[in-house]
């Protein structure tokens, strides 16, 4: 690694009197409404971000609840018909002995969900509650958040390609079930939700911090 | 000297108080998305990155001819985006019965009542939204790289195209892929069609592509066009 500059302490645009476009990355003086660059509102810290993040927190936390009660796949073979939850079908796969496929479900169907959930909802509370946490592990957190959530959807490209493939007339057919649908949408949600989070918010707390550690 | 040098990481000088900054022209500063860290601006060279002292976000990643490159890119991924979602995907054979469906036939398959909003959403990430930033960035950056003026409505086209990127996502259905293949296996034998593959190397380039963008130095030439 090549150091052209070693830090000491860093300053924030809004301590040097700016406004950052978090679009663009361009500074304006302070009070600016509108980026001139990218056309980006421009605020210092969003203050509502933190009411936006719990709303489509909770939509998105309100549909995963049903897309874990209906069936995710409605199996037809023959005379049967099977219909399977999005853990029912891990289960399932599992004891055919596809271990690996199994894990990978329930890994992007309940593991990533429910921990996105939670990691959300602690960084959101985090930055109210000063000096709890270090910034830098709550940036991994939200880094990794707003990287892995996407890839929930794979549950619901898995059906899909199910549904429009096993289409085989009298001998088995697969469709999507309603948990397919609020799936998505929790995924959807839970997405917004985290893009809704202003990750200034998490330096904010340390250096207030750093501040109050100054003084003693 | 012969030997390939990995990226080399370049820390951003950072001014040493706040008197200094407000001296300095505006846009000769840049700050840091994630964490409000202000800098002086310092190009680094291509192949180098300038990274955020304080919370290591890559702010410069300027790449030798890039332009060049994500365009080059950006042609061939629409040629195939197109092709792919037309041409047959997948075909499934069980006692002599056969189905054969494109990309599109497995977006399309949810239409029943509320699914229909499901269909489009399913077509939209992996067919339409890839798409779209593909012409998107062609638009916003043929003129930059023939070092014309910049396109009309440039802004508004690379805005929509970043701010569609998380929700683009041909690499989840790849994986998608794989995972349905393991579950239909003991069911039946599953062949791949032509799509199988353009859209395998459609995923190495949408990924290649983002790697090659640097943000920040798109937004710079629309503002300056000439200078770059
Ligand atoms: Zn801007
Ligand atoms: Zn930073």
């Amino acid at each position: 690694m090549e150091f052209t500059g070693i830090p000491q302490k860093t300053v924030t645009a809004r301590e040097a009197g700016l406004v950052a476009c978090t679009r663009c990355n361009r500074a304006w003086p302070l009070g600016t409404d509108v980026c001139r660059r990218c056309g980006k509102t421009l605020v210092s810290r969003d203050v509502f971000s933190l009411q936006k993040v719990w709303a489509l927190w909770l939509v998105g936390l309100m549909c995963y609840v049903p897309a874990n009660m209906y069936p995710m796949l409605r199996t037809q073979q023959l005379f049967t018909v099977d219909e399977s939850t999005i853990i029912g079908g891990a289960v399932d796969l599992a004891h055919y002995g596809a271990f690996g496929i199994a894990a990978v479900i329930l890994v992007a169907s309940v593991v990533i969900p429910l921990g996105k959930f939670w990691a959300i909802a602690f960084l959101a509370v985090s930055v109210r509650s000063k000096g709890t946490f270090a910034s830098g592990k709550r940036l991994l957190m939200y880094e990794i958040v707003e990287y892995i959530g996407r890839w929930s959807m794979i549950d619901i490209f898995v059906v899909a390609i199910l549904s429009a493939l096993v289409q085989l007339q009298g001998l088995a057919s697969i469709t999507p079930g309603p948990a397919a649908f609020f799936f998505a949408l929790s995924v959807i949600f839970t997405m917004l939700s985290a893009q809704a989070f202003d990750p200034r918010m998490i330096w904010d707390a340390q250096s207030e911090d750093d501040k109050a550690f100054e003084n003693v | 000297m012969g030997v390939l040098h990995p990226p080399r990481y370049r820390y951003m000088w950072r001014m040493s108080d706040a008197m200094n900054l407000t001296k300095t022209p505006l846009e000769e500063l840049i700050v840091c998305p994630i964490c409000d860290a202000t800098y002086q601006l310092q190009r680094p060279k291509a192949g180098e990155r300038a990274v955020c002292v304080r919370c290591h976000k890559v702010l410069i990643a300027p790449r030798y001819k890039a332009g060049m490159q994500i365009i080059a890119i950006a042609i061939a991924s629409v040629v195939l985006v197109i092709a792919a979602s037309v041409f047959p995907f997948l075909e499934i054979s069980v006692a002599g019965r056969t189905n054969a469906v494109s990309i599109l036939d497995a977006a399309l398959s949810f239409t029943r009542g509320p699914m229909l909003v499901l269909a489009l959403l399913t077509a939209g990430f992996i067919i339409f939204v890839p798409l779209l930033r593909m012409l998107l960035t062609l638009y916003v950056l043929i003129p930059v790289v023939l070092d014309r003026p910049a396109a009309k409505h440039a802004v508004w086209a690379f805005r929509i195209s970043e701010a569609m990127r998380p929700w683009s996502m041909a690499e989840i259905f790849a994986l998608g892929c794989a995972v349905a293949l393991v579950k239909v296996a003991d069911l039946a034998t599953v062949s791949f069609g032509p799509a199988f593959w353009m859209f395998g190397v459609l995923v190495v380039l949408v990924i290649a592509q983002d790697g090659f963008m640097c943000k920040w130095s798109v937004w710079n030439s629309l503002e300056y066009p000439k200078k770059r």
